[in-house]
């Protein structure tokens, strides 16, 4: 295989990678702090990638043309209104829940996922069909052989990784990063100490689901086109995603994306008559690595599993 | 209704009547009374389907009733098959049972149509499909009785062969979901392709709610084929041909009849340009006696139009009239010379000929070939790409 050729395949491996470690870091924040499961995080992704959507044609209809501005301020709207929405889910039906058995909040998370996708579909207009989403990055391509480097993909990707690091500090270098992992591994403890545990469980649902605006956008941005659906299959793999890595681990979680996306990739081309079991391929293996080490790659350092 | 009228109000006053008015002479002696039937979706979602071509074959018996040439008078019989297998089957069976239907034009929706072929097999009704395009109603059984005047997916991959071929295209690589539609058009492109000299580079199937296709367009981009073939609807269509462009694959993109909708050109903006796709049927105005039909239709103020396949179940239902002035009102001898219409017994019909083979498949089915040109689908012969004015890409 020619470099350009294998440039190119890592490029799209690092990409969907990005795009699966945000979610990835979503599902394992939350477990981190409340060990709860989130199954409407994928949708919550959809949710913000449509809000980023219609802010573009809404500005674009008040006459702002510029497509900075126009990016800039569908990211701010998709990012705080979905952070808005992850709170309100924790107020409203992740803390309440807190007492009950886990399985409920599995459930209740799951049908508000349907809710979320299913009231994009009905309610944004044409919400069925896929929609396009405007092309905001420049878009000049260079290529290198079999290589194709598009500035736009490029920028997307940066501001993926970038994202991941900011979210690495956050965790690990800010006083609500230190209080969330406080409340992530003794819960009772933290309160002593002094920290709100509410405000911060609100708090990480903000974050992760901010993220996952963010990752919408960028999916967005990426494929040039936005779903109704496309937060299910992405919420499973960041599931996923997650799992392999080792709930509760933020490293484990941007692992487990690459990982899932570097497999899927290699199921391509090791089965090239058979793409259509790439999925098959790349799940297979997760279960596999789930056999081999159930608490997954990394970990949680104070494993309370009963 | 008027002649109706004449009839009971027996022969001497018709004539009166007719002469009266200023009209030909009505029908001297009471012709022998004929039943056909006609079974379509008339209610539920597809029914404005059924509707149309519920008027449209009561237009072609109407049509023959008014001709004093004609030796029998017809009587259309309707059902409604609801578009579900288990109604359709009902209204087959009825049909079959009553011996004084002596053919009947049958069924928009697939599904209803591949489970009656055994019921009017069994009881020996010819019958004419008028709008369903699985290829299996016809092909999957070597039953007499089944009859179809529409295309299938069958016939739109021979057409798109060709013509692609004809175009000078040498090389494809083929992306194609994994459900029955995408499979099928897969087997039949590269049939018809390889046939005619063409070469498949890789054969990609895909599941229809797959997001990322970078994988697969990276390893075709190495392949590096003139055209892609996309076999499949238009929401993975629209990725795929936004994906195309993020990875630098110039390849033409040429689609099937499931991308042959506006969701397509509105979600893939300006890279929809140039897109090729194929369709079975035409638009009703295009066929070849459209022109007639649509005044003919207009004419007898039906309150529902006809809609695309309107036409073909009034040309299934004029063959049906056809066949039985010629050989009488007998079951077997309509069947028997049904299948022999075929190259030059062809019939003419207001979609073109009509020539059946063995398995009673119309195969001078009408396909039309259409790009994407300005942001609307357009025939091809009427694009500024036959014109020469704008060129396809690797041309």
């Amino acid at each position: 295989m020619d470099v350009g050729l294998l440039g190119q395949y890592v490029m799209n491996g690092l990409m969907l990678g990005m795009m699966y470690a945000l979610v990835a870091v979503g599902f394992t924040l939350f477990f981190g702090v409340m060990d709860i499961i989130n199954f409407a995080h994928g949708d919550v992704l959809t949710v913000g990638a449509f809000a980023a959507l219609a802010t573009i044609l809404g500005l674009a209809g008040i006459g702002v043309d510029s497509p900075w501005i126009q990016l800039a301020g569908a990211t701010l709207v998709a990012v705080t209104t979905m952070a808005a929405l992850g709170a309100v889910i924790a107020r409203t039906l992740v803390l309440p829940l807190k007492g009950a058995p886990p399985l409920n909040t599995l459930l209740i998370t799951l049908m508000l996922g349907t809710a979320l996708h299913e009231g994009v579909r009905l309610f944004y207009p044409q919400g069925a069909n896929p929609q396009r989403f405007p092309s905001l990055l420049p878009t000049d391509a260079y290529s290198f052989g079999h290589f194709t480097l598009r500035i736009d993909s490029l920028l997307v990707l940066t501001t993926g990784l970038l994202l991941i690091v900011g979210i690495h500090l956050l965790i690990n270098r800010t006083k609500l990063g230190l209080a969330i992992r406080a409340v992530a591994q003794d819960e009772d403890t933290a309160k002593t100490m002094g920290i709100n545990y509410t405000l911060i469980v609100l708090a990480t649902f903000a974050i992760g689901s901010g993220l996952a605006a963010f990752a919408g956008v960028l999916h967005g941005l990426y494929y040039s086109e936005v779903n109704f659906a496309m937060g299910l299959l992405l919420g499973v793999i960041g599931f996923s995603a997650a799992i392999v890595g080792g709930l509760g681990n933020i490293y484990g979680a941007i692992l487990g994306g690459f990982l899932f996306s570097a497999l899927q990739t290699i199921g391509v081309l090791a089965m090239p008559f058979a793409s259509a079991y790439k999925d098959v391929f790349a799940f297979a293996v997760v279960i596999l690595i789930m056999a081999w080490r159930p608490t997954g790659l990394i970990s949680e350092k104070i494993s309370q599993r009963v | 209704m008027f002649f109706k009228a004449i009839k009971h109000a027996g022969f001497a006053l018709a004539a009166v009547l007719a002469l009266g008015l200023g009209l030909n002479p009505a029908p001297a002696d009471a012709k022998t009374k004929v039943k056909v039937g006609f079974i379509g979706p008339l209610t539920g979602g597809t029914s404005s389907n059924g509707l149309g071509g519920r008027n449209s074959a009561d237009l072609a018996v109407k049509l023959r009733n008014a001709d004093k040439k004609a030796k029998y008078e017809y009587e259309m019989v309707v059902q409604d098959d609801e578009c579900k297998p288990n109604i359709g089957v009902q209204a087959a069976t009825k049909f079959g049972a009553s011996k004084d239907i002596i053919a009947a034009a049958t069924h928009y929706c697939s599904a209803v149509a591949i489970s009656t072929v055994d019921v009017y097999h069994k009881f020996g009704l010819p019958v004419i499909v008028w709008g369903a395009v699985l290829p299996e109603i016809t092909y999957g059984n070597d039953y007499k009785e089944i009859h179809r005047v529409n295309g299938t997916m069958i016939n739109q991959n021979e057409t798109a062969a060709t013509f692609m071929r004809g175009l000078g295209y040498n090389t494809w690589a083929i992306i194609h979901d994994t459900t029955d539609y995408g499979k099928g058009h897969d087997k039949y492109f590269t049939q018809y392709v390889e046939k005619a000299g063409g070469k498949i580079l890789g054969r990609f199937g895909v599941t229809s709610d797959q997001q990322d296709f970078s994988a697969e367009l990276t390893k075709i981009k190495s392949l590096n084929p003139q055209v892609l073939y996309f076999g499949g609807l238009t929401p993975i269509g629209v990725r795929i041909r936004a994906q195309m462009d993020k990875l630098g694959v110039n390849a033409l993109f040429q689609g099937t009849s499931g991308i042959v909708s506006d969701t397509f050109i509105q979600g893939s903006g300006p890279l929809a340009e140039g897109v090729l796709a194929f369709r079975e049927g035409a638009p009703t105005e295009k066929l070849p006696g459209g022109k007639f039909f649509l005044e003919q239709y207009g004419k007898h103020k039906y309150a529902e139009p006809p809609e695309a396949y309107g036409a073909f179940a009034f040309a299934a239902m004029t063959l049906i009239l056809d066949t039985i002035e010629k050989v009488g009102p007998d079951r077997k001898k309509v069947r028997d010379t049904l299948n022999k219409v075929a190259g030059k017994n062809a019939a003419d019909s207001i979609t073109g000929k009509i020539s059946f083979d063995d398995h009673g498949q119309n195969t001078i089915a009408l396909i039309t070939k259409y790009v994407a040109q300005d942001g609307k689908w357009v025939i091809w012969e009427d694009s500024e790409y036959a014109s020469g004015k704008r060129k396809l890409k690797g041309k």
